[in-house]
C-alpha cells in the first residue's frame, strides 16, 4: 500500500514522486528526485539546459522508462492505472509543436480520445470541451485550417487546446510558452494560472523565461546535478535556488510585486 | 464544430468524379480485349451465348477483380505512410509484395501446381502462403531499418529486402524451368488470371481490411503528433502498429497472389488523394482504394490497348506510371528543401 504523501501546503497532492531515477545511457540525469504536485498549483519547472527539465516531464507521464523510484498519479502507481484511464487524468505538451497535414479541430479533437476510445463517436460533451479549449486559446478561428500552415506561435496554441480538451486533472507541459511572441506568453501563464486556481488542476510546466516562471505558485529548480530545491517562488529567492542551479549569480527584483529576473548589464562600460 | 461545409461538398464531388471514373473504366474493360471494339459493342447491345461468356465471365471479373487489387494496394500504402510517418512507404518499397510472391512460389514449387485455374482451396492455400511472406519481408524490413522508420533507412531496407526475396524466388525458379514461363507472367503483374472466385476473395479480403483500418484511422492521426504525443493521448502503440502492419500484409499478399507484383499503385493512389483534398485518415483509408482501384483499372486497360490484340503485363504499366511519379516527388522534395 502507497505510503501516502502529506503536503506542506493544504491542498491535495495529484502527482508525486519518490527517488526517481532516470537516465539515458551510462549517464543518470536525474538521481533521486522526490516532488509533491499540488491540486489548484501551477508549478514551474526552471533550471540551465541539459539539466532535466523535460525528461522529468516526461518520467512523471509516463513516456520515460524509469530506472528507480515511484510516480504517483492521484495515490494510485502511474503504472497501475489503465492506459486510457489514465490519459484522462494526465495532460502531456511536447516541446515541440508537430506539424500536421490535419486540421487545428481534429488535432484538438484528438484530445478527446481517451474519453471515447476507438468505437465512440464524438458526443456533446466532446464538442462542448472541444470548443471551450480553442476559445481559452485563442485558436477557434482556425479550426478549419491545416495545422501545418499555421505559424509556430499559432500551431503551439493548437496544440495547448488540444491538451486542455483533455480536461485532466493534472497538466504536464513542456516549454508550452515556446514560439510565442511575449504578450502571448502571458497569456498563456495566464491561462494555465486560471486553470490551477479555477479548475483546481495541478499544472507542472518548464519555463524557459525566469520572469514567467517567477509568476508561478511554486518552482522546481533543476542544476546540473539535479534537484536544487522545490517549494514556493518566496522560499526559492530566499535560499536563492536559482543562482545555485544556473551556477551564476541571478538577480531577482521586486517591482510592485512581481518579480523580475534582472540581467547582469551593469558590468559593461559606460 | 464539425467540418465546414465547402470541405464537405468537396469530398462529395471527389467522390462523384472517382465513381464516375470508374464505372467509365469498368465499361472499357468490357469494351476491350481480342475483338475489336465494334464487336465488343455489338456484343454488350446483343448478348449471345459465346458472347456472354466472354463478356461477363472473363472481361468483368478482371475488370472488377482489377478494381479490387488496385483498392487493396492503395489501402495498404496509405496505412504504410500513416504507420511509418513516412510519405514514401508502399508495399512495393517496403518488400512486402516481393515476400508474398516469394510465398507464392513457394508454395507452387512444393505443391507442383502452376499458377492460375487453380481451385478454391489451392487459391486460398496461395494466399495464406502470400501473407507469410509479406509478413516475413515487413519483419526483416523493419529490423535492418533498426526502428528509425521516418527515414529513408526504412526504404533502403525495404528496397534491399524486395532484391534478396525477388532474387530468391528466380533461384527457386531456375531450378524447375517448367514453371519457369507462367512465373514469369505472374513476377510481372498480370490481371489475366482474375476469375470470379478470385475476385470473390479480393472482395472478401478488402471488407476484411478496410473496416478494422478505418476504425483504427484516429491512431493514425494520432501518431501524426509524434509517438510520445500519441501516448500521452492514450493509445497504445504496439497494439496499433501490429493491427495496422497485420492489415497491410493481408492486402498485399491477396492482391500480389492473385495478380502478381504490381509496384507503385499503393504510393500514387494515396498521394493523388493528398493532392486533391485535406483530408484526415478516415478519409484518406476510404479514398485511398477508391483511388487505387481505378489507377489499377486504367492501367489495365492500358496494358489490353497498347499493343491490341496482345497485352502487357499491368505491372509493367504500373512501374512505368509509378516510376515516373516517384521520380516528380523525389525531384519536388529536392527542390523544396
Amino acid at each position: 500500500m502507497p505510503e501516502l504523501v502529506t503536503s506542506p501546503s493544504e491542498n491535495p497532492v495529484a502527482l508525486a514522486c519518490r527517488e526517481l531515477v532516470v537516465g539515458y545511457g551510462a549517464h543518470n540525469v536525474l538521481d533521486g528526485v522526490s516532488l509533491e504536485i499540488q491540486t489548484g498549483c501551477w508549478t514551474a519547472i526552471v533550471g540551465p539546459n541539459g539539466s532535466g527539465k523535460s525528461t522529468l516531464l516526461r518520467a512523471l507521464a509516463g513516456l520515460q522508462a524509469i530506472r528507480g523510484g515511484t510516480v504517483w498519479l492521484q495515490g494510485r502507481r502511474l503504472g497501475a492505472w489503465p492506459r486510457r484511464e489514465r490519459a484522462r487524468r494526465l495532460g502531456w505538451l511536447a516541446q515541440s509543436a508537430t506539424a500536421t497535414d490535419l486540421t487545428a479541430a481534429e488535432v484538438v479533437a484528438l484530445g478527446r480520445f481517451a474519453h471515447g476510445g476507438w468505437l465512440a463517436h464524438r458526443d456533446v460533451d466532446d464538442d462542448a470541451a472541444i470548443e471551450r479549449a480553442m476559445r481559452a486559446t485563442g485558436s477557434l478561428r482556425w479550426a478549419a485550417r491545416r495545422v501545418s500552415t499555421l505559424s509556430g506561435g499559432e500551431r503551439q496554441r493548437v496544440h495547448l487546446a488540444r491538451v486542455l480538451a483533455v480536461e485532466a486533472a493534472v497538466l504536464l507541459l513542456d516549454e508550452p510558452t515556446t514560439h510565442l511572441d511575449p504578450p502571448h506568453q502571458e497569456d498563456v501563464a495566464r491561462l494555465l494560472r486560471l486553470q490551477a486556481h479555477g479548475c483546481g488542476v495541478a499544472v507542472l510546466s518548464a519555463i524557459h523565461d525566469l520572469s514567467l516562471a517567477l509568476t508561478a505558485d511554486r518552482l522546481v529548480v533543476l542544476g546540473e546535478h539535479g534537484l536544487v530545491g522545490h517549494g514556493s517562488v518566496r522560499e526559492a529567492l530566499r535560499e536563492d535556488w536559482l543562482s545555485l542551479a544556473f551556477r551564476t549569480r541571478v538577480d531577482v527584483v521586486e517591482h510592485d510585486g512581481v518579480h523580475l529576473w534582472r540581467p547582469a548589464v551593469a558590468a559593461l562600460p559606460p | 464544430m464539425r467540418p465546414p461545409g465547402a470541405a464537405r461538398a468537396r469530398i462529395a464531388w471527389w467522390l462523384t468524379i472517382c465513381v464516375a471514373i470508374t464505372v467509365a473504366l469498368t465499361l472499357g474493360g468490357l469494351l476491350v480485349g481480342t475483338t475489336s471494339m465494334h464487336t465488343s459493342l455489338r456484343w454488350i447491345l446483343a448478348p449471345g451465348a459465346q458472347s456472354s461468356i466472354v463478356l461477363w465471365d472473363i472481361r468483368l471479373p478482371r475488370t472488377v477483380g482489377a478494381w479490387f487489387v488496385g483498392a487493396l494496394l492503395g489501402l495498404a500504402g496509405a496505412i504504410a505512410q500513416g504507420v511509418f510517418r513516412n510519405p514514401l512507404a508502399e508495399p512495393y518499397l517496403l518488400g512486402t509484395a516481393s515476400g508474398a510472391a516469394l510465398g507464392v512460389t513457394v508454395a507452387l514449387y512444393a505443391s507442383g501446381a502452376s499458377v492460375g485455374a487453380l481451385a478454391w482451396a489451392a487459391q486460398l492455400g496461395l494466399a495464406g502462403a502470400a501473407v507469410v511472406g509479406a509478413c516475413v519481408a515487413i519483419v526483416i524490413t523493419v529490423a535492418l531499418a533498426r526502428g528509425v522508420l521516418q527515414t529513408s533507412n526504412l526504404l533502403l531496407s525495404g528496397i534491399v529486402v524486395g532484391f534478396l526475396l525477388s532474387a530468391v524466388t528466380s533461384l527457386l525458379l531456375l531450378t524447375k524451368p517448367q514453371m519457369w514461363r507462367t512465373m514469369q507472367v505472374f513476377l510481372l503483374g498480370s490481371t489475366g488470371y482474375l476469375s470470379w472466385s478470385s475476385t470473390s476473395i479480393l472482395a472478401a479480403v478488402f471488407l476484411v481490411c478496410i473496416v478494422p483500418a478505418v476504425l483504427l484511422s484516429r491512431g493514425l492521426d494520432a501518431l501524426t503528433l509524434g509517438e510520445d504525443t500519441a501516448r500521452s493521448l492514450g493509445l497504445s502503440l504496439p497494439v496499433l502498429r501490429l493491427a495496422m502492419l497485420g492489415i497491410v500484409c493481408l492486402a498485399t499478399a491477396a492482391a500480389v497472389g492473385e495478380v502478381g507484383i504490381v509496384g507503385f499503385v499503393g504510393l500514387v493512389a494515396p498521394h493523388l488523394v493528398r493532392e486533391t483534398l485535406t483530408v484526415n485518415h478516415r478519409h484518406l483509408l476510404i479514398a485511398s482504394p477508391l483511388c487505387g482501384g481505378a489507377l489499377l483499372q486504367a492501367a489495365d486497360l492500358v496494358s489490353r490497348w497498347i499493343i491490341h490484340p496482345a497485352e502487357l503485363p499491368v505491372g509493367a504499366v504500373t512501374a512505368c506510371i509509378g516510376g515516373a511519379y516517384l521520380a516528380l516527388l523525389l525531384w519536388r522534395r529536392t527542390r523544396d528543401a
